[in-house]
C-alpha cells in the first residue's frame, strides 16, 4: 500500500483496520478527493458508523483500531475530536434545542470571524444557500423535518470542515424530500470542494453519490 | 482543567465514605474508654455494662427492631401490591402525581401532621366527637407516643410509601411488565399474582438497596420517634440523643456504647429482613410450582388502592390541619374549625424563625450546589473515561444512608469538638452534603446517561472544544434534570433533623430541628408556623426547578417536557 502519496489533497484512509476483540470489522486503504464521495455500505451493525467514529475522533473504547487518517497531507489519527474538523451529519438533524436556527448557525462559525454584524451576514447567506431566507429567529423544532435537515446541514457547512462525515443522513426523511437532499448535500460538497465519506444501507444513496462504493460484510 | 475531573469521583468518594468510616470509628472507641484529646474515658467494657443496666433498655431495643421492621414491611408490600394491580393505568399515573410532593415533604412535618390528625384532641376526633363520642373535652387517651409504636409506624409507612414507590417507578421501564402481564394472563393467572411471579423480582432486585436505607432510617431515626413514638421507654435511638445531648461528658461513652448497640439493631433488622427475603421468594416459587392462578384479585386491588389513598390522604389532611392552627385563635374542643382566625401567631413567630430559616437556606442551596457540581464532575469523568461505577460503587453511594445516622454522625461530633469546628457553618454544610450527595447523584444519574451523545459529536466536529461544549450543549440542555436534582437536594437538606441537631449543637438550629424541638411544647399554633415552612420550602423549590427552564426556554419546544 505504498503507492499512495500521503500529501494529496482531500481524505485518506490508510490501512485502517478496527476490531471487536478478534473480529475484524474493518479494514480499508482509500483516498476520497475534495468534492468526492466514498459510500461505505453494509447492514446495520457492521462497523459502518464505527468507521465514522474513528476518523472523527469518538471511537468507542470497546473497539480497538490501527492505521491513518490523513487529510490535505495532515495526520489527524491522535489529534482532539474538536481539532479534526470533521463536519457530522446523522439521520437525525440534531438541531441544538434550546437555540434558535440562527443560534445554531452562530454556534457553528468559527469564532475568528468577529463581530455581530458580519457573522449575522454569514448566517444569512448560509441560510439562503439551503433555501430558508428569514427563518434564523425559528424555534428548530418548529421546522419541518427537510427544514431541519437543511439547517443541519447550513450548520455544518458554516463550521468550516474539512471533510463531510454522512452517517445515514437521508434515511429519515420521505421519498420526495430525500433525493432532493442528497443533491443538495452532494452539491454543496462539491462547491466547497469537500471529500465525503457516506455510510448507508441504502443503494439509491450511493448511485446518487456517483464515487467509489465499498460493502463492508457482517 | 478538564483533565481534573477525576476530582469528582474522588471528592464524591471522599465524601461518601470519610464522615462514615471516621465517623464510626470516632462512635466505636469511646464506646471502650478510648477518646483521644478528652480523656475523662478509662479502657474497658464497662461502658456496656452501664449501657445494658440501663432501665428497659431491651424494651428499646425491641421497639427500634420491630418498628423498622414493620414499617419496612408495610410500605414496601403496599407499593408491591399497587404496582401490581395498577401498573399502567390511569390510576398508577395519578397516584404517582399525588404522592410526589409529599417526598420531599420532612419526615419531622408528616410526623407533626400525623400528630395533628390523630391526637385526642386532633382532627379526627374533632370530627366524631361529640356526635359519634359524645366527648365533650379530649379523651384521655395514649394515641400519639402510644406504647407499641403504632401511630409511629403508621407516619413512617405514609412517608417511606412515596420514597419506595418512586423507586420502583423508577425500576419499571427495565421491567417488561405489559408483556409478563399479557403472557402471564395467557396462561391464566390473575394480574397481581403474574406480576409477582414475573416482573416484581427484577424489580425489586433494583429497589433492594432503597428498601434497606428504609429499614435503617426506620429502625434507628430520632424526630419520628420524638413526635409520635412511645415515651416509657422511647426508642433506642431516641434514648441515644438524650445521652448524647447530655452536658455531662461521662454520659457521652454510654451514648458511644448505645450508638454501637444501635448499629447491632439495624444490623439484626438486616439480617432479619435477608431472612424474609429467603422465606418470600421461596413462598413464591411454592405458589408458581403449584400453579395457583389466584384470578381473584380484586380485593388486593381495593386494599392497596385503599392503603396508599389512607397514606397520602393522611399526610395531607394533617398538612392541612397544621396550617389552619398556624392560623387559629381561640379553638375548643370538639369545634371542627376555629373560632376566630388570627394572624398573632405569625407575628409571635417570625423574629424567631428568621435565623433558623437563615441557617435553613445557606446550608440548603449551599449543599444542593456543591452537590449538583460533584455529581456533574462524576458524570463527566464517567463520559471521559467509559469507566461507570461498578456495584461497589453503587452501595458506596447509598452508604450514608445505610449506615444509621445516629451511629456515625455523633462520632463526627466528636471529632468535631477536638477540632474545634463544631457547631460552625462549614461543619453543618459538610455533615447535610453527606446526605444531600446520594440523593444528587442518583438523581441524575438516568438523565445524564439517556442524553444522546451525538449533539456532542457534532459539536466536536463544529471545532468546539470539551469546555464549550459542556457548558453551551450539554448543561443547557440538561438544565431541568439539573435543577430538579438542585430541588431534591434542597429538600434532603431542609429535612435532616439529626445531623442538625448533633453538628449544629444547639447553636445552629434550622426549621426542621426546631419544629421537632417544639413539638414536645406543644404549643399547636407555634408548631404550625414551622411545619408549614417546612412545607413551604421543598414546594418553592420545586417551583423554581419547573419555572426557571419554563422561562429561560419559553421559546422552544424542543425544550419543554
Amino acid at each position: 500500500m505504498t503507492d499512495i502519496v500521503t500529501d494529496k489533497a482531500g481524505l485518506l484512509l490508510q490501512d485502517v483496520v478496527i476490531r471487536h476483540g478478534e473480529r475484524v470489522l474493518v479494514a480499508l486503504t482509500q483516498h476520497v478527493a475534495p468534492g468526492e464521495v466514498l459510500t461505505v455500505m453494509g447492514p446495520s451493525g457492521a462497523g459502518k458508523s464505527t468507521l465514522l467514529g474513528f476518523i472523527g475522533g469518538f471511537l468507542d473504547p470497546v473497539f480497538d483500531a490501527e492505521g491513518r487518517v490523513i487529510v490535505d497531507g495532515d495526520d489527524i489519527t491522535d489529534a482532539a475530536p474538536e481539532t479534526r474538523h470533521a463536519g457530522l451529519l446523522f439521520q437525525d438533524p440534531l438541531l441544538f434545542p434550546h437555540m434558535s436556527v440562527a443560534g445554531n448557525l452562530m454556534f457553528a462559525l468559527p469564532a475568528d470571524i468577529r463581530g455581530h454584524m458580519p457573522r449575522m451576514a454569514l448566517v444569512n447567506e448560509a441560510l439562503r444557500g439551503v433555501d430558508l431566507e428569514g427563518l434564523g429567529e425559528r424555534d428548530p423544532e418548529t421546522l419541518s423535518g427537510g427544514q431541519k435537515a437543511r439547517v443541519a446541514l447550513a450548520r455544518v457547512l458554516l463550521s468550516r470542515p474539512r471533510m463531510l462525515l454522512l452517517d445515514e443522513p437521508f434515511s429519515k426523511l420521505d421519498q420526495a424530500l430525500r433525493g432532493q437532499m442528497r443533491e443538495l448535500v452532494f452539491a454543496k460538497a462539491r462547491e466547497s470542494r469537500l471529500p465525503v465519506l457516506l455510510v448507508t444501507h441504502d443503494p439509491a444513496d450511493a448511485q446518487a453519490a456517483g464515487g467509489t462504493t465499498i460493502t463492508i460484510e457482517p | 482543567m478538564f483533565r481534573l475531573t477525576y476530582l469528582g469521583p474522588a471528592l464524591a468518594v471522599l465524601l461518601l465514605a470519610g464522615p462514615v468510616g471516621f465517623g464510626l470509628a470516632g462512635t466505636v472507641l469511646p464506646a471502650f474508654g478510648i477518646s483521644p484529646g478528652f480523656g475523662g474515658g478509662s479502657f474497658g467494657l464497662h461502658y456496656f455494662r452501664e449501657l445494658f443496666a440501663q432501665p428497659a433498655l431491651f424494651c428499646s431495643i425491641t421497639l427500634s427492631l420491630t418498628s423498622g421492621l414493620a414499617s419496612a414491611v408495610l410500605s414496601l408490600l403496599i407499593v408491591m401490591l399497587f404496582t401490581a394491580a395498577f401498573a399502567g393505568t390511569a390510576t398508577f399515573r395519578r397516584m404517582q402525581h399525588l404522592l410526589g410532593p409529599l417526598l420531599s415533604l420532612p419526615h419531622a412535618a408528616a410526623a407533626l401532621a400525623i400528630a395533628f390528625l390523630v391526637a385526642p384532641s386532633g382532627m379526627i376526633m374533632r370530627l366524631i366527637s361529640p356526635e359519634l363520642t359524645g366527648w365533650e373535652r379530649p379523651p384521655d387517651l395514649l394515641i400519639v407516643h402510644d406504647p407499641l409504636a403504632l401511630s409511629m409506624i403508621g407516619a413512617l409507612v405514609a412517608k417511606e410509601v412515596p420514597f419506595l414507590l418512586l423507586m420502583t417507578l423508577a425500576a419499571l421501564p427495565q421491567a417488561p411488565v405489559e408483556r409478563v402481564r399479557q403472557l402471564t394472563g395467557a396462561l391464566g393467572y390473575g394480574r397481581v399474582a403474574g406480576f409477582i411471579h414475573g416482573a416484581w423480582p427484577g424489580i425489586y432486585r433494583q429497589i433492594r438497596l432503597p428498601v434497606f436505607a428504609v429499614i435503617a432510617f426506620a429502625s434507628s431515626n430520632v424526630e419520628v420517634a420524638l413526635i409520635l413514638g412511645p415515651t416509657q421507654p422511647q426508642t433506642l435511638a431516641a434514648r441515644l440523643v438524650t445521652w448524647m445531648s447530655d452536658p455531662d461528658l461521662s454520659q457521652r461513652y454510654l451514648a458511644s456504647a448505645g450508638a454501637l448497640l444501635q448499629l447491632g439493631v439495624t444490623g439484626l433488622a438486616f439480617a432479619i429482613w435477608l431472612g424474609l427475603e429467603r422465606l418470600c421468594a421461596a413462598l413464591r416459587n411454592k405458589a408458581a410450582c403449584g400453579g395457583l392462578r389466584m384470578r381473584r384479585d380484586r380485593a388486593v386491588q381495593v386494599v392497596s388502592l385503599t392503603a396508599m389513598i389512607l397514606a397520602a390522604g393522611a399526610i395531607f389532611a394533617g398538612l392541612a390541619a397544621l396550617a389552619v392552627w398556624s392560623f387559629a385563635g381561640l379553638w375548643q374542643f370538639p369545634d371542627f374549625l376555629p373560632g376566630s382566625f388570627t394572624l398573632r401567631n405569625w407575628m409571635k413567630a417570625l423574629p424567631r424563625v428568621v435565623e433558623p430559616l437563615g441557617t435553613t437556606l445557606t446550608i440548603g442551596v449551599a449543599s444542593a450546589f456543591i452537590a449538583a457540581i460533584l455529581s456533574v464532575l462524576c458524570f463527566v469523568h464517567e463520559d471521559r473515561t467509559g469507566k461507570r461505577a461498578g456495584r461497589g460503587g453503587q452501595a458506596l453511594i447509598y452508604l450514608p444512608l445505610i449506615v444509621p445516622q445516629v451511629t456515625f454522625i455523633f462520632g463526627l461530633q466528636f471529632l468535631l469538638v477536638a477540632s474545634g469546628w463544631l457547631a460552625t457553618l462549614p461543619a453543618l454544610l459538610f455533615a447535610h452534603l453527606v446526605f444531600v450527595m446520594p440523593y444528587a447523584y442518583l438523581c441524575l444519574k438516568d438523565p445524564w446517561r439517556s442524553f444522546d451523545r451525538r449533539y456532542e459529536q457534532v459539536a466536536a466536529g463544529l471545532g468546539k472544544s470539551p469546555m464549550t461544549t459542556l457548558f453551551r450543549i450539554r448543561l443547557p440542555m440538561m438544565l431541568r434534570p439539573l435543577l430538579v436534582l438542585f430541588a431534591i437536594g434542597f429538600s434532603v437538606s431542609v429535612g435532616l433533623y439529626l445531623p442538625t441537631v448533633l453538628i449544629g449543637a444547639g447553636r445552629l438550629t434550622t426549621i426542621t430541628s426546631e419544629a421537632v424541638a417544639l413539638a414536645s411544647g406543644g404549643n399547636r399554633r407555634i408548631i404550625g408556623v414551622y411545619a408549614f415552612f417546612q412545607m413551604l420550602l421543598p414546594v418553592a423549590g420545586f417551583a423554581i426547578a419547573t419555572l426557571v427552564p419554563a422561562l429561560i426556554f419559553r421559546r422552544f419546544r424542543g425544550m419543554q417536557v
